[in-house]
């Protein structure tokens, strides 16, 4: 029987730990620009769009994302398309991120100070030019804490993917472990990484909230 | 011809009548000092008539043109007349230049350097012109409402309505933006102000109106209406005052 050492263990979980980032990746910054438009359709001024994204948001937040994996994997499959695990994953990811941060970032532009709409309104500005020049600017700063918070969930939402098939982190620790009997050690290192891909997230999401209410005390 | 023309306006909240038909006629170059007790509707005259709230009935009209609720009209008029608030607004991300500056690019598009030039000359005129780079929760109270007077003097309106712009201040900070509008006043400008600090209103006003429970109760020339008032709410009004 062939032998593990600690360093094949380390290996084989760093080099799917890249699928791990790369899912995250893309997750993040599709679910980011899917959030983007669902956030001026729920904020927006057409009462239609505006019900379309609040119930898209409900519809995902009220939902386990294991359920949504599983109906982006076996559902399109319904449809004679295949879909491999990767572009299943992916695709209910950046649905599942784009809820969240459409909530996360509506909740931004509504804490911005009624005043100013009003001084802007008072001023001529039309929808557009307030949420441009005055209304999204403040409404980023408040943004930029949550967002990076949330990034450390879609992290460890990508874990969820390994259900479906997908080799990232978690499911090359599965792997691992069926080949060399030592769950205990792989599993301690696979929660290792997340750690260490999580961590500094968290903590860089505590200092820029820190950082950006100094500047923003006196509001 | 008057400027700005109140007509019967009525104004709801749910089933709270916070308006109950409101006549008033501004003339060019008037400053009018509105009072009253909290609740008696003045704050939400005046923003009906910078249409930041719509009214139910009755019209308004500035320098001829009726306020409609669209876009279009809201802005026209916006252009027309400024409004300062209780709580100054400005945008705490610009600087005062920026904030002065931000409206005339993108309402007017007036050029960058047209822009600064008009910013500099109205902080200089509200004596801010070395805080040009300040950002807001760099100014105090009064400064930064002095700033929020330059932004709004910057689009060249003909009238400016005043929320009880001295409220949120501290008592020492009151007087220097006061200065800055009874300058305003002398230089002919057109001012419907909400104030509790009476003893302006009767040194810079050229009428008073008190408003009680969504009425005007009395209107007239401020040394007739705080020397002989004729209600008895406005006569406990003024007493209740004079007691602060």
């Amino acid at each position: 029987m062939t032998e593990f050492t600690l360093w094949d263990i380390v290996r084989n979980l760093l080099l799917a730990m890249r699928w791990t980032v790369l899912l995250s990746l893309v997750s993040f910054i599709g679910g980011g620009l899917v959030a983007t438009l669902l956030l001026f359709m729920r904020i927006g001024r057409g009462r239609f769009l505006r019900f379309v994204a609040k119930y898209y948001v409900e519809l995902f937040q009220g939902t386990p994302l294991l359920m949504q994996l599983f109906l982006a994997f076996f559902g399109l499959g319904l449809f004679g398309i295949n879909v491999p695990a990767w572009l299943a994953a992916g695709f209910a990811l950046i649905l599942w991120s784009a809820a969240f941060l459409t909530e996360i970032w509506r909740g931004c532009v509504e804490s911005v100070f009624k005043g100013q709409w009003e001084a802007s309104a008072s001023l001529g500005m039309g929808y557009v030019q307030q949420m441009r020049y005055v209304i999204i600017p403040q409404a980023l700063k408040i943004a930029i804490p949550p967002t990076v918070g949330f990034s450390v969930q879609v992290i460890k939402g990508t874990a969820l993917t390994s259900i479906i098939g997908f080799v990232e982190l978690s499911k090359a620790g599965t792997i691992v472990t069926n080949a060399t009997f030592q769950p205990f050690t792989v599993y301690g290192l696979v929660a290792l990484f997340y750690f260490a891909l999580c961590w500094p997230l968290s903590k860089s999401s505590q200092i820029l909230e820190r950082k950006l209410n100094v500047a923003h005390r006196s509001h | 011809m008057s400027l700005i023309e109140v007509t019967e306006v009525r104004k709801s909240f749910g089933s709270n009548e916070v308006l109950k038909g409101i006549n008033i006629d501004v003339d060019p170059g008037e400053v009018i000092a509105i009072i009253g007790k909290s609740g008696s509707g003045k704050s939400t005259l005046l923003r009906c008539i910078n249409g930041l709230e719509l009214i139910d009935d009755g019209s308004i009209a500035v320098a001829g043109a009726q306020l409609l609720p669209d876009e279009l009209h809201l802005k026209a008029l916006r252009l027309k007349v400024g409004m300062i608030f209780q709580q100054f607004n400005l945008f705490p991300h610009l600087t005062a230049g920026g904030n002065v500056m931000l409206s005339q690019m993108v309402v007017k598009k007036t050029p960058k350097a047209d822009a600064e030039a008009m910013a500099r000359k109205m902080l200089d005129r509200v004596g801010l012109a070395h805080k040009y780079d300040a950002f807001p929760d760099e100014l105090s109270g009064g400064q930064q409402q002095r700033v929020a007077i330059a932004r709004a003097l910057a689009m060249q309106p003909i009238a400016l309505l005043c929320d009880e712009i001295t409220s949120a201040l501290d008592p020492e900070l009151v007087a220097e933006v006061l200065a800055v509008v009874r300058e305003l006043a002398a230089e002919g400008m057109t001012l419907l102000m909400v104030t509790h600090e009476m003893k302006f209103a009767r040194d810079v006003c050229s009428r008073v109106v008190f408003m009680h429970q969504g009425r005007v109760h009395e209107i007239g020339k401020p040394e007739e209406v705080f020397a002989n008032p004729q209600t008895p709410e406005l006569k406990q009004f003024l007493g209740f005052s004079a007691e602060h």
